[in-house]
């Protein structure tokens, strides 16, 4: 008891001082991000009380320089580009941990989780230029004109791999040793104890890598930018260009004035919803399930 | 109460010594020389131009340290309506001025053109202007019918409110609603890459960064407009017809600061800043 007591904060300066330093910095984080939303918010204004929010899906098209507003296309271009690249990276990602923790032998595991980990280092840009000049040919050869929804998905997916793979390596060596003895000596397979055991020990984990890679799939610009063909339409096929919502901000905000710009602030506050959207049926999907 | 009256006095001091500050900004000193400009120049209109003009600006500001140059952006009839009702010193008008604005006293400072690129292993080595307008709008989607191979088109346009777009439009006679593209791009270097990218592309982007590519040998190549070859030549005499003169403006004959300003901006010492934003400057 005595000890406990002696680590209230109101014995030690230290303490004390320290929990005054934590609870500054938790504010300012609390407050950028408050400041974010305020400052999104008042730029996106006038264009909500001009337009309407509304027109923002019901104009014909996104011509923005004659008055026409339509986000909706853009809309399901970064949907398309997110579910296509979570939906391949998700069970490659999660293979990968699965080998690295599982099958490889020691000397391979730890190369290759060095590798994965520089894959998760190297600038979008840069995936984005050998997309660009690489990747974006080589689709125009099967199927002109090359810049697609399915160069941004498998660009994104590179992308995003690296988060999952090393979010899913992490749980899977938090899963406490003494389940995989218990089942080893069970008798199971390997397999089965992975898919009995270590899935279900690991599930929090995956989960969050999911939601950690669906946020970065919706974010991406640079690279997306490059590759994606960013013309204004409802996709119809893998091989048609679209625009994303982060890629039409980024081409358009240098030159844009007036209604323009804050129509862009309103593609930025829906980006935001859909971040939120992802965040709070994150919470409701594990809400209770994921910990047991 | 005590604090008040020592603030007020801080206070009428200051703008004591503010005010005998300005009128001794605005006495000109006998013998100024030209680094003892003081004051400030309101510019403003044109998005194309005001990039090189607060570039400018911040070289102007960096040699004379009393000037301070505030460079607002609204469209080149902005430019000109400030410019006359003396809310600007100086407009920006990104295009010929027109016969109503005769009263204006204008003032080249560099000359926007635009070249049309294709691969360079497109065979097609000129395309007529109705041709252009065909493929952009989507009536011709195949090379062979201009003349070329086998191969559908890839139509590369600009985004939104770029100047190039503009210049395109504004020359082919287009609506931005009537093109059907391929690929949207952002900047030049993103046009160009687009285009060496691909063998059946069709892109336009500034004649300056195309030129600086080609001679760097990216696989592009410009094509004529007109019957005029298109290159930082003929955009600086005006010959080629995809390019337009950029403008200051100013409501009367220019003096003091402002004119110093422009004789600055008409200078050579600023071609590197103008090349750097894909403008070509004047000739010499």
């Amino acid at each position: 008891m005595t000890s406990s007591n002696s680590n209230t904060s109101s014995r030690w300066a230290t303490d004390h001082l320290l929990s005054w330093f934590l609870w500054g910095t938790a504010m300012m984080a609390g407050t950028i991000a408050l400041l974010i939303m305020v400052f999104l918010v008042l730029e996106a204004l006038p264009a909500l009380q001009h337009i309407g929010l509304v027109r923002f899906f019901t104009d014909s098209s996104w011509h923005p320089a004659e008055g026409l507003y339509n986000l909706a296309p853009m809309l399901w271009g970064t949907l398309f580009a997110m579910a296509g690249s979570v939906l391949i990276a998700t069970p490659l990602g999660i293979l990968s941990a699965i080998f690295c923790h599982y099958y490889a032998p020691p000397a391979l595991a730890g190369p290759y989780r060095r590798l994965i980990e520089l894959l998760a280092g190297i600038p979008s840009v840069v995936y984005g230029f050998w997309g660009l000049v690489v990747l974006v040919p080589l689709i125009g050869e099967v199927h002109p004109p090359g810049p697609s929804l399915l160069a941004g998905i498998l660009i994104l997916t590179i992308m995003i791999l690296p988060t999952i793979a090393l979010m899913a390596d992490a749980s899977l060596a938090h899963v406490p040793q003494h389940y995989l003895r218990g089942a080893a000596a069970l008798g199971l397979p390997r397999w089965a104890m992975i898919r009995r055991v270590v899935f279900p020990a690991a599930k929090s984990g995956l989960f969050t890598g999911v939601i950690l890679e669906t946020g970065r799939a919706i974010g991406e610009t640079m690279a997306i930018l490059m590759v994606c063909g960013n013309v204004v339409q409802t996709p119809s096929s893998l091989f048609d260009p679209v625009r994303t919502l982060t890629a039409n901000i980024a081409l358009e905000m240098a030159y844009a004035l007036g209604d323009h710009r804050a129509a862009l602030f309103v593609s930025g506050l829906v980006l935001m919803a859909m971040i939120v959207a992802l965040i709070v049926s994150a919470e409701w999907i594990s809400r209770g399930r994921i910990y047991d | 109460m005590r604090p008040w009256p020592s603030l007020y006095l801080i206070v009428l001091k200051q703008l004591l010594f503010l005010a005998l500050y300005w009128v001794a900004a605005l006495q000109p000193l006998p013998g100024s020389a030209a680094d003892q400009l003081t004051g400030k120049l309101v510019i403003s209109g044109s998005s194309t131009i005001a990039p090189i003009v607060s570039e400018i600006g911040k070289r102007f500001e960096s040699l004379h340290p009393g000037v301070r140059i505030d460079v607002q952006t609204g469209g080149s009839s902005r430019g000109v309506a400030d410019a006359r009702q003396g809310l600007a010193d100086i407009g920006m008008v990104s295009r010929a001025i027109k016969d109503e604005e005769k009263d204006l006293h204008a003032f080249p400072v560099a000359r926007d053109g635009v070249g049309i690129i294709l691969h360079k292993e497109n065979p097609v080595q000129t395309i007529t202007d109705e041709q252009v307008i065909a493929i952009y709008t989507g009536t011709v989607t195949n090379w062979k019918q201009v003349g070329g191979k086998d191969a559908a088109i890839t139509v590369v346009n600009k985004a939104e409110g770029r100047s190039t777009l503009e210049v395109f439009l504004q020359h082919f006679k287009l609506n931005n609603r009537d093109i059907k593209a391929q690929v949207v791009i952002g900047d030049n270097e993103q046009g160009v890459k687009t285009v060496a990218g691909n063998r059946s592309a069709i892109g336009y982007v500034s004649i300056g960064t195309a030129e600086y590519d080609e001679s760097q040998g990216v696989p592009i190549k410009l094509l004529s407009v007109g019957g005029v070859a298109a290159s930082t030549k003929t955009v600086q005499n005006g010959t080629f017809p995809l390019s337009r003169p950029l403008y200051i403006v100013t409501r009367t004959p220019p003096i003091g600061l402002a004119k110093a300003f422009i004789d600055f901006a008409q200078s050579k010492a600023v071609h590197d800043i103008i090349k750097q934003q894909y403008f070509v400057p004047l000739g010499d």
